[in-house]
């Protein structure tokens, strides 16, 4: 917070505006534009006091549990270093994110964003979820702070993540099944959008991607760079330089800044964010930057799924988590500007990267990481054995496991 | 754009409070709504509100959500919507029509062509949800140009500091959503909103149209004692719903009915 600003940096978006390029914006009903005002003012209150942060970073160290660690998968590089041409096969590395308190990256930004709820004095947290981590973690905060927390879920997610629809059950959440649309991640934060608009007096809104009306996005990052943070010190610490190219999936994208950002003025790394595919970039998919077009949706400017009329499209992907026709607006700046490549993964080779790590590392990860896993490995092959590439695992597997037997034909 | 000022005019001429009509365009059928904004005229709607069917529509409660999806689900396009107003206006050259919806399937093929669109439709004003005037560079300036009114919203939460900045641009007439949430639910208590459009109007001249659970003519009329304008729109919309495509006779008199009690409003105090 302290580094002066540079002139080129990739580090200085938004603009007082929430603008990031032509991106990101506050395109809201008029009944939030003074509440997304007042938590703008209020989260540069948070910035400047080191009260907030102590409290962020007591939080993150005791009951999330950071650092996560950084761990270099020996086995997965050999694997890959098998089918790859001689002298190629980058060691591969993880931030083991899916480590964290309730299983992934999502607590960190929960964590920030209930200590600015309670700075505002709301009294209600309201969340949307799409596999379900946001949910739980927004759940869980709001049970370590004693507040009431009512969750969207699209129906359709709520029947394939049941495990997880228990857990914020447990935590004491009231999470409403949402039947309207494509009963899915935006049909969720619609209703979530129309809960606040009825309640802003004493509701907080838990977004769980870096996306939605500034300061959304910018917050959300922040919160969520603890990972890049981290993993460049680790890195340094470690093996005294940085990575050559990170990895990470992108449904919204929280995770993926939140490991990007801290590197963006490092020249020598490159990026790489991986969307969902789905079924293919011809048939159903949720790659919004790969088969979409800019367009306003849920508070902000990013790229969409959508038709020529400007109707939103039902995404698709097997991982629920990704399963959104749109993007946070600091990826779509970051595309436009060619700071970070984007590419896409299918279903399938989702599939086959989530069993390659179970079998070679021992880690069953999350079917949103496992995307990642699958650029990491074909990336790999391509690059000299002594480069490095660094992936986020930013959430395990438990919660996807009936997902992946049924995919696999397997009767539990 | 001129036929709204001309509307408010003649009805603050005539001693009533202009009655706005809101239906979502496309349903049931694209080919059904001409009927019903002939219904809307002919029970006396001074303003009509032609809703833009979109996907997600994230600011309106159950009844305009189905609408939307039963017009999407008949096939109804941007083009659709447009056919609809150059046929309206054919028919019914004084009478304004405003379109209402949501941003991103106006500015999905260029502000300019949208507004190009608007204007050779005989379309007088935009009421666009989602963008309020700190984005107003993705739609206003192209509306404006084009002699089209930029409709604001102004809300319970919208306080004294912030008014001039939701006025900024603002013309045609403002709208005072009454209530802090989503539409077709509760009514706001009457007190509060003859204090909020008394507050409007020391900020502006343009008409002031309050909405947003309005259903009863006891209701609409409470509002035309104190306002400009009384904006009806879930309570048609779920006539529409029941009705389909025989929506055209209940709809007219139940907005006879909204006139009727906004005609004689402001006589009954007196």
């Amino acid at each position: 917070m302290t580094e002066t600003p540079l002139l080129n940096s990739y580090r200085n978006q938004p603009d007082a505006r929430g603008h990031f390029g032509d991106f990101g914006g506050r395109y809201v009903a008029e009944t939030l534009m003074p509440l997304i005002l007042e938590l703008e003012k209020e989260y540069r209150a948070a910035q400047a006091d080191p009260a907030f942060a102590a409290e962020f970073d007591d939080l993150l160290a005791n009951y999330v549990g950071r650092p996560s660690p950084l761990y270099f998968a020996e086995r997965l590089t050999e694997q890959v270093r098998r089918d790859a041409p001689k002298g190629k096969g980058a060691q591969i590395w993880f931030k083991r994110d899916e480590l964290n308190h309730t299983g992934a990256h999502k607590i960190n930004n929960c964590i920030g964003q209930i200590l600015l709820a309670i700075r505002m004095g709301k009294t209600r947290i309201i969340a949307e979820t799409g596999a379900g981590q946001h949910g739980v973690a927004t759940a869980t905060v709001a049970a370590r702070f004693g507040l009431p927390c009512v969750v969207y879920m699209g129906a359709k997610d709520v029947a394939r993540q049941q495990p997880n629809l228990f857990r914020m059950k447990l935590l004491g959440a009231e999470v409403v099944p949402v039947t309207s649309g494509a009963n899915t991640l935006k049909d969720a934060m619609n209703e979530a959008l129309r809960d606040w608009v009825a309640n802003v007096h004493d509701t907080f809104y838990i977004i769980g991607t870096a996306a939605g009306p500034h300061p959304y996005p910018e917050l959300v990052r922040d919160f969520q760079s603890v990972i890049g943070k981290e993993a460049r010190a680790q890195m340094l610490a470690r093996i005294d330089r940085l990575p050559d190219l990170l990895v990470a999936a992108i449904g919204g994208g929280s995770n993926a800044i939140g490991l990007f950002h801290p590197f963006l003025d490092d020249p020598e790394v490159k990026m790489l964010g991986v969307e969902a595919a789905g079924e293919g970039l011809d048939k159903k998919h949720a790659a919004s930057l790969a088969g979409g077009d800019p367009g306003i949706l849920h508070g902000n400017k990013t790229y969409l799924l959508q038709d020529e009329d400007g109707q939103i499209a039902e995404a698709h992907s097997i991982s629920a988590g990704l399963d959104y026709p749109g993007i946070g607006p600091e990826h779509a700046w970051l595309k436009e500007s060619g700071r970070v490549d984007y590419t896409n993964v299918t279903d399938t080779e989702a599939l086959d990267a989530f069993q390659l790590l179970c079998r070679t590392e021992g880690i069953i990860p999350a079917l949103e990481p496992s995307h990642a896993i699958a650029a990491v490995t074909e990336r790999a092959k391509t690059m000299d054995k002594d480069a490095i590439i660094l992936a986020n695992l930013c959430g395990r597997g438990d919660k996807d496991i009936f997902t992946v037997a049924e995919a696999l034909g397997v009767e539990m | 754009m001129k036929r709204l000022s001309v509307r408010f005019d003649q009805c603050r001429n005539e001693g009533r409070a202009a009655l706005v009509a809101f239906v979502t365009g496309g349903d049931p059928t694209p080919a059904d709504t001409g009927a019903i904004l002939d219904a809307l005229v002919e029970g006396g709607a001074d303003v009509i509100e032609l809703g833009m069917p979109f996907t997600d529509p994230m600011a309106d409660g159950p009844s305009i959500q189905e609408a939307n999806l039963r017009s999407l689900g008949a096939g109804t396009t941007t083009a659709d919507l447009f056919s609809i107003a150059t046929a309206f206006r054919e028919r019914h050259p004084a009478v304004p029509l405003v379109l209402m919806g949501y941003a991103n399937p106006m500015v999905r093929r260029g502000a300019d062509w949208f507004a190009g669109q608007c204007s050779d439709a005989g379309v007088d004003g935009i009421i666009c949800v989602d963008i309020p005037n700190e984005e107003d560079q993705d739609l206003g300036p192209a509306l404006r140009e084009a002699g089209i009114a930029v409709v604001r919203l102004a809300t319970p939460t919208t306080d004294e500091a912030r008014l001039p900045a939701v006025l900024e641009g603002a013309s045609g007439f403002l709208y005072y959503v009454s209530v802090a949430g989503i539409t077709g639910k509760q009514q706001a208590a009457m007190d509060s909103i003859e204090d909020a459009v008394a507050r409007l109007k020391a900020h502006t001249e343009l008409p002031v149209a309050v909405g947003f659970g309005v259903r009863t003519p006891e209701q609409a009329a409470a509002i035309a004692r104190v306002a400009d304008g009384v904006v009806v729109g879930s309570a048609i919309v779920e006539l529409v719903g029941e009705h389909g495509k025989d929506a055209a006779g209940p709809v007219r008199d139940y907005v006879a009915s909204l006139a009727a009690a906004i005609g004689s409003a402001r006589k009954d105090v007196s």
